[in-house]
């Protein structure tokens, strides 16, 4: 780099909107080109004296709003008619009408936010801090109350001596030179950069896992999935014996739970008969049920196998003779009242569960010691004769 | 009196010079704040300590705090919201609406105008967040894909004005940053001090004054004017669907959207002309901002005033023209029932006291203005109480009409909401130009070329 400076242009201030328009129109026809004009507000005319073309600004303008208004639609057909159609106020799937004002929002906004980003960006190339121009008296003054006008040195009938004289033909106020600056530079990789990086990482990266990790757990901030509730199963310290559910208090009677009148009788089976005819159906029922609240101690097939592999006594098998000549009303009485450890499923399995769970009881032990004769029925059922 | 109409009259009163001007508008950001400044924030700040206590209860507590409840779901916060979006709707007409119809006074009020549309849009955003009793959960409002694979409700008045809302806030800022820049350029080259300067130099973005710019500059100003003049329209039209697009009676009413635009516009000059009679004297702008200015406020106060006026006649007549039982008992229950009180309050500010204003005397008057304008913003701020309150108190179902009565907890936020307002709008005063310079200047007395001929625009 030689230490010459490079001039940038050279300016020349007036100090009436008059004279600049006039100035402005001279360098102009002079045939200059690159040259601009600075005035601290528009000065009505300064176009035409300069001979700049009207604005294209408007086509950005255009296409993007038009595209904002074609993305609502889109994005509203799409969400509202094809991925997750739900039926508000009777409305169409695609409800044009009340779709309209967000058209329009997203439409002004897309607009809006598009032509400021493009007059900026690409139309005026700013932010620019580094431009030659700023920092200089001329700047300062055309930024107040002067007007100004810089012949750029890039200009091909730019020449140092003579735009210097034809701009003091036009009786300014001042001319200046303008030299570009200095460029100074910054090696980017030096170990206190590198630093100050790390530093910027370890603190956002511990914020963000503060704030979202604990800071939006913390009260007021309360979410759906985490209230001050005891969920099933779960431990409470507010009873005494340490448990979160709670069996109802004495007395309670549950909707389709009426009262069992033979409550801590032995054996009340006379006046127990059983209601439901073993169909297909009741002995579905009575299976689900079955394997929902009887399997746990009972075993898949009534043998007294329990599933709790031994963490709860086990009960003795449904398949012996005594429990196959209980009668239905006694295995029902059972089930409502208990029996030695087993609690009572009155709460919880209704009426019409019971029965059904005795109806499948009896299908259990039935197909537990079935006879011979059971095997010829069933061929016979089955069309064959293999037993014969 | 005597007045010459076939010209129009300055805009800068007192043939002030460029430099003289932009020293005036300047001062406040180069000299140190005075006693007066900081005990108007001390006052601001504390309403706003207040409402953020009071937001800080609501929010540890819930919003059980309040006093919304069956049937009267939408009190305090919806009233809040609709006051404070209408008090933003005087911003973008004079900045946007003015500039269109060449209204060259609007210049000196314009920025202020703009600044106090962001603050009051600012306000107005708490209170449906808020009320929504989640407001950390606000982001479920944005269509954005989820794994629920569920969408928002886009035929939904509400959700429309999360769209109204935030384009509306976003397009009032960037109109005022575009106006912004070539002020924080010479704000830039004005100042001595380096903060300063690096502070306006980051954000003039290296403005140049270059007419090579302001051609494109003035396009488009011109093209945010244009799409905020139907923005602002649309903002309090869909406001007027939140309630107009319900089935409740004092609420269904094709009449509701250009009522509340025009009772938006009403309202937020009011508020703009309570604010700049103090500002116009703290610093000194009676040139800038003069009379004047006040006086063609006030005539637009009067005509708003009566078509708000209008609207509540016609709502009447309506109740009655269409022989609807249910709709005739809701409008003489809200002029004789429960809620006479807050109605009477609301005629009387909005359609009798504006009346004043017929007198020039009167509109030339700062004191009687001034209680005027304040009678005004008192008057808006019921007219949506009265709205939301005494349909939502007594509809179909008689069992459950019940009088509503807000909390203390109510009443701090709101009053939270205008120290958030006023501490804003004291911060600015102090921070930016309160007058746009690039725009004064360019209306000044011989700031243009007196030449004619040649290419003519604004």
């Amino acid at each position: 780099m030689n230490n010459e400076k490079k001039i940038y242009g050279i300016t020349a201030t007036f100090k009436t909107p008059d004279e600049i328009i006039n100035a402005a129109k001279k360098v102009s026809n002079a045939g200059y080109i690159h040259f601009d004009v600075n005035t601290p507000y528009p000065v009505h005319g300064m176009d035409g004296a300069m001979k700049i073309k009207p604005s294209k600004l408007g086509f950005v303008t255009l296409v993007m709003g038009l595209s904002g208004a074609a993305i609502a639609l889109l994005l509203m057909f799409w969400t509202m008619s094809v991925d997750y159609p739900i039926v508000i106020g009777g409305k169409p799937f695609f409800a044009l009408p009340a779709f309209i004002p967000i058209t329009f929002e997203l439409t002004v906004l897309l607009a809006t936010l598009s032509t400021v980003g493009a007059m900026i960006a690409l139309f005026f190339r700013l932010p620019d801090n580094q431009h030659p121009l700023h920092d200089t008296e001329y700047m300062k003054s055309v930024s107040a109350d002067k007007y100004g006008v810089v012949i750029e040195a890039e200009d091909v009938k730019f020449d140092e001596k003579s735009v210097l004289d034809f701009l003091k033909t036009l009786n300014p106020i001042s001319t200046e030179i303008v030299f570009y600056p200095v460029v100074e530079e910054y090696p980017i990789f030096q170990p206190k950069f590198i630093m100050f990086l790390i530093a910027i990482a370890i603190v956002v990266s511990g914020g963000t896992y503060f704030s979202l990790n604990k800071l939006t757990i913390i009260t007021p901030f309360n979410w759906m999935m985490e209230q001050d509730r005891v969920n099933a199963q779960s431990p409470s310290e507010l009873f005494a014996d340490g448990r979160g559910m709670r069996t109802p208090v004495e007395g309670t009677v549950a909707k389709g739970f009426i009262p069992y009148p033979y409550k801590g009788q032995t054996n009340p089976t006379e006046v127990l008969a059983n209601p439901f005819l073993p169909t297909k159906e009741n002995i579905a029922l009575g299976k689900a049920k079955y394997f929902t609240y009887c399997t746990p101690c009972h075993g898949d097939f009534a043998d007294g196998d329990s599933r709790l592999r031994g963490q709860f006594p086990n009960p003795p098998t449904l398949h012996s003779k005594r429990a196959r000549d209980f009668s239905d009303g006694m295995i029902y009485h059972i089930i409502t009242n208990g029996q030695n450890v087993m609690p009572s499923y009155a709460s919880q399995i209704t009426r019409d569960e019971r029965w059904a769970i005795v109806n499948y009881v009896r299908v259990l032990q039935r197909a537990k010691n079935a006879s011979d004769a059971d095997l010829i029925d069933m061929n016979k059922e089955a069309g064959s004769n293999v037993a014969n | 009196m005597n007045i010459d109409y076939s010209q129009e009259m300055p805009t800068v009163a007192g043939r002030l010079t460029l430099a003289q001007i932009e020293e005036l508008v300047a001062k406040p950001m180069d000299t140190k704040p005075d006693k007066k400044f900081y005990i108007a924030l001390s006052i601001s700040g504390t309403l706003l300590m207040i409402g953020a206590t009071m937001l800080a209860i609501s929010l540890y507590y819930g919003t059980g705090m309040w006093g919304n409840n069956q049937p009267v779901g939408w009190a305090f916060p919806i009233v809040n919201f609709v006051f404070w979006v209408g008090i933003g709707h005087a911003g973008t007409l004079i900045s946007a609406i003015l500039f269109l119809l060449r209204q060259k006074w609007r210049t000196g009020i314009a920025r202020f105008a703009e600044a106090m549309t962001i603050f009051a849009v600012i306000c107005a955003g708490i209170f449906p967040v808020i009320h929504t009793g989640r407001p950390w959960l606000a982001g479920y409002l944005l269509p954005y894909p989820n794994q629920h694979g569920l969408w928002v409700n886009f035929t939904s008045p509400l959700l429309w004005d999360v769209f109204a809302v935030s384009t509306y806030l976003t397009v009032s800022f960037v109109f005022w940053y575009v106006g912004l820049i070539p002020d924080f350029a010479t704000m830039r080259d004005r100042s001595s001090s380096k903060i300063k300067k690096t502070i306006y130099s980051t954000f003039s973005l290296g403005w140049r004054h270059s007419n090579r710019h302001w051609t494109h500059y003035e396009k488009a100003y011109m093209l945010l004017a244009g799409f905020a003049t139907p923005l602002v329209l649309s903002v309090h039209t869909i406001v007027s669907f939140d309630f107009a697009v319900s089935i409740l009676p004092g609420w269904h009413a094709t009449i509701f959207p250009p009522y509340f635009v025009a009772g938006a516009i009403f309202s937020g000059f009011a508020m703009v002309v309570t604010v700049l009679v103090f500002v116009r004297k703290i610093f000194d702008l009676q040139h800038i901002i003069t009379i004047d200015h006040l006086e063609k406020m006030n005539k637009i106060i009067l005509a708003t005033g009566m078509m708000v006026g209008y609207a509540y006649a016609m709502e009447f007549f309506i109740a009655w023209y269409s022989g609807n039982p249910v709709e005739s008992f809701v409008f003489i229950n809200r002029a004789f029932g429960p809620y006479a009180w807050a109605y009477w309050i609301m005629v009387s500010c909005n359609v009798i006291f504006p009346q004043f204003f017929w007198f020039r005397k009167i509109r030339r008057s700062i004191p009687i203005m001034m209680v005027i304008v304040i009678f005004v913003n008192v008057g808006m701020w019921f007219e949506r109480f009265v709205i939301t309150v005494t349909s939502l108190s007594r509809d179909f179902l008689p069992s459950s009409w019940a009088y509503y009565k807000p909390t203390l907890v109510d009443g701090g936020i709101l009053l939270g909401s205008f120290g958030l307002f006023f501490t804003l709008v004291i911060l600015f005063t102090k921070a930016l130009p309160v007058v746009s310079i690039s725009e004064i200047k360019a209306v000044a007395d011989g700031a243009q070329p007196t030449h004619h001929g040649g290419e003519h625009h604004e």
